[in-house]
């Protein structure tokens, strides 16, 4: 049996949360036997039900409640109610009866406790079990400051997903995007970040500038985004646990949709020549620009392959809006999209088998995926007006935003891979361009 | 009337130059000699101050529009930007600003690229009617700016446009 957090993990977590670790550690070991549900066979799967029993101690209250949260809009597993089952767990740390469970269908059972030690500091733990066999599944203690009380329950949630579906976790994450305020006409415009549900929002700039479409690196705590400041408009780094900020690289125009590649070391983006935008890189360590495309045409929002092989991106050299792909080098690109429309802001599933796009037809916008070469292409959701999807960093999750039009609220929403459920993310006002950053402990 | 038959009611308009826009007399190097010359006679319509940044809006006009997802100018927009030129050759020897617009039916990063498009043939237009290259100043905002609100037609028609600003800044 594996813990639920890997040696690699471990250490992960450990040094990106300097001063205030959780130290997660695993609860013994457990004897049931795995079973997983493939979600890549298609949507047509049953969401597996989990009874998530009321955690012991003081803190036990909040923890349920988080991970009841993150399994509600989870599409994958499904929370049991909690008033159809009247048995509480009792004991946390002891198997509970399984007939109650098994009455409402329940196919694992979480049982935990979350309290505060003497020192202040907070221990949580819980024990997911296998309600067919009675056996106990995975376990892990974290011990970790209060204010740290949501990442443990994320982590927890987290733990349990992998588990159950034998997929990543998503739920110790964050998103950062644009918070907007005012009039349409000079609409004030905020970098913010929050945790995946919505919780803990907090502001990166202070909207003096115009600034819009952040996107994470898919390795760090940076972003990248673009702000209208002074000079001309341009693509900035930022370190958000720092604030730390510097403009990326210095081209003689405007640059604009800025994405990272896969290990982060480098910025993709457009730079506006004349009337045509072309395809740039900038290396963060060396400064080094490179030129990958030559075009008199709009090629913009690139997103790179998770192996950095290859580059989709969207050009109007054929005319209009539609999705190309390349090699990471540049040179020749092959048109993936050819269905009735208009497609751009192609975004490459960190699990490499879709490509996330916002797609134009009949005054509509629609937010659909395609594999790589262009087969197989669903459309999510659709209506007036979605746009920018982001994934999740185990690719089964994204997340859009829906601007009404008319000068009305644009909101966050997030769905899954197969389009099966679609939920609001709570923002404090309105709120556009979301981006889901990596794993948090990866 | 020809639109660029000469503005009078000159020395009122100095005395309200002085007393409340500074800032914008100072930025039109062109009004003094012009005010010297002594012409008359009403210079369109409303109050602006001839060679201001507000006579070049309210007056000559100051904005281009645009077709759906189009770049090319139209006859109307040709027209616009011919009157734009005179003014500019006659009134202003600064730099002056064109930002590209775009509506909201677009994704955002691709109107940032369509609005540097309409500001850059916006400017290549006027360069062609004398106005050198090295004055004008381009800029895209894309779809962050709209002028009007609306959910329809009316609203977008509006906000699809290059605006020509005298001096800078933001429309």
């Amino acid at each position: 049996m594996t813990p639920s957090l890997s040696r690699r993990q471990l250490a992960g977590l450990l040094a990106s949360l300097g001063s205030v670790p959780i130290i997660g550690t695993p609860l013994f070991s457990a004897f049931a036997q795995e079973r997983s549900l493939d979600v890549r066979t298609g949507g047509s799967f049953k969401p597996i039900p989990i009874a998530v029993t009321q955690f012991a101690g003081d803190g036990g209250a909040q923890v349920t409640s988080i991970i009841t949260n993150n399994f509600k809009r989870s599409v994958f597993i499904t929370p049991v109610d909690r008033a159809s089952f009247s048995q509480e767990a009792g004991n946390p740390d002891q198997a509970p009866m399984m007939d109650a469970f098994r009455a409402v269908n329940a196919q694992y059972v979480v049982t935990g406790r979350s309290s505060r030690g003497g020192d202040g500091r907070v221990q949580t733990a819980f024990r997911l079990w296998d309600v067919s066999t009675g056996a106990q599944v995975t376990g892990q203690q974290y011990a970790t400051d209060a204010n740290n009380l949501r990442r443990v329950a994320h982590l927890v949630s987290d733990a349990v997903f992998s588990k159950v579906t034998g997929e990543k976790g998503f739920f110790d994450t964050r998103v950062v995007f644009i918070d907007e305020s005012g009039p349409a006409e000079h609409r004030r415009k905020r970098l913010a970040i929050m945790d995946q549900d919505g919780a803990g929002v907090r502001y990166l700039t202070r909207g003096d500038d115009l600034v819009v479409t952040p996107r994470f690196s898919p390795t760090s705590q940076d972003i990248t985004y673009m702000a209208f400041g002074n000079a001309n408009p341009k693509v900035l780094f930022m370190n958000i646990e720092t604030g730390q900020k510097e403009a990326v690289g210095n081209f003689p125009g405007m640059t604009f949709a800025p994405r990272f590649a896969p290990e982060g070391e480098k910025i993709i983006m457009s730079l506006s020549e004349g009337s045509s935008s072309n395809l740039y890189t900038m290396d963060l360590q060396s400064k080094a620009t490179t030129r990958l495309t030559d075009t008199q045409a709009i090629d913009t929002s690139p997103s790179y392959a998770p192996d950095g092989s290859r580059i989709a991106f969207e050009s109007d050299r054929g005319g209009t809006q539609q999705i190309y792909v390349m090699g990471a080098g540049g040179g020749s690109a092959q048109r993936i999209s050819f269905g009735d429309g208009r497609y751009s802001t192609p975004v490459w599933s960190p699990k490499g088998d879709y490509i996330a796009f916002t797609k134009q037809s009949k005054g509509g916008f629609g937010i659909g995926v395609m594999k790589p070469d262009g087969s197989g292409e669903r459309l999510l959701t659709e209506g007036f007006h979605n746009e920018g999807p982001t994934w999740a960093p185990n690719g089964l999750f994204l997340m859009f935003f829906r601007d009404p039009g008319g000068g009305g609220a644009s909101r966050i929403f997030m769905t899954d891979v197969f389009g099966r459920a679609e939920f609001a993310v709570p923002t404090p006002t309105s709120a556009s361009d979301p981006a889901w950053s990596p794993l948090l402990s990866a | 009337m020809s639109l660029y038959h000469y503005a009078g009611h000159l020395k009122f308009a100095a005395l309200l130059c002085a007393a409340l826009t500074i800032g914008a007399c100072a930025k039109t190097p062109g009004e003094e000699g012009l005010a010297g010359m002594g012409a008359g006679g009403g210079y369109g319509h409303g109050s602006a101050v001839p060679g201001s940044p507000e006579d070049f809006a309210q007056n000559v006009g100051d904005r281009v529009f645009f077709e759906s997802d189009q770049t090319d100018l139209t006859s109307k927009g040709q027209a616009t930007l011919d009157n734009q030129a005179r003014w500019l050759q006659q009134y202003n020897r600064g730099s002056i600003t064109v930002e590209g617009h775009a509506d909201e039916r677009g994704t955002r990063e691709y109107n940032f690229a369509l609005g540097a498009r309409r500001a850059e043939s916006t400017k290549e237009y006027l360069v062609a009617r004398g106005i050198p290259a090295s004055r004008i100043r381009t800029i895209s905002y894309g779809k962050e700016r709209p002028v009007a609100t609306c959910n329809d037609i009316s609203c977008w028609s509006q906000n699809r446009r290059a605006v020509t600003v005298i001096g800078g800044g933001q429309s």
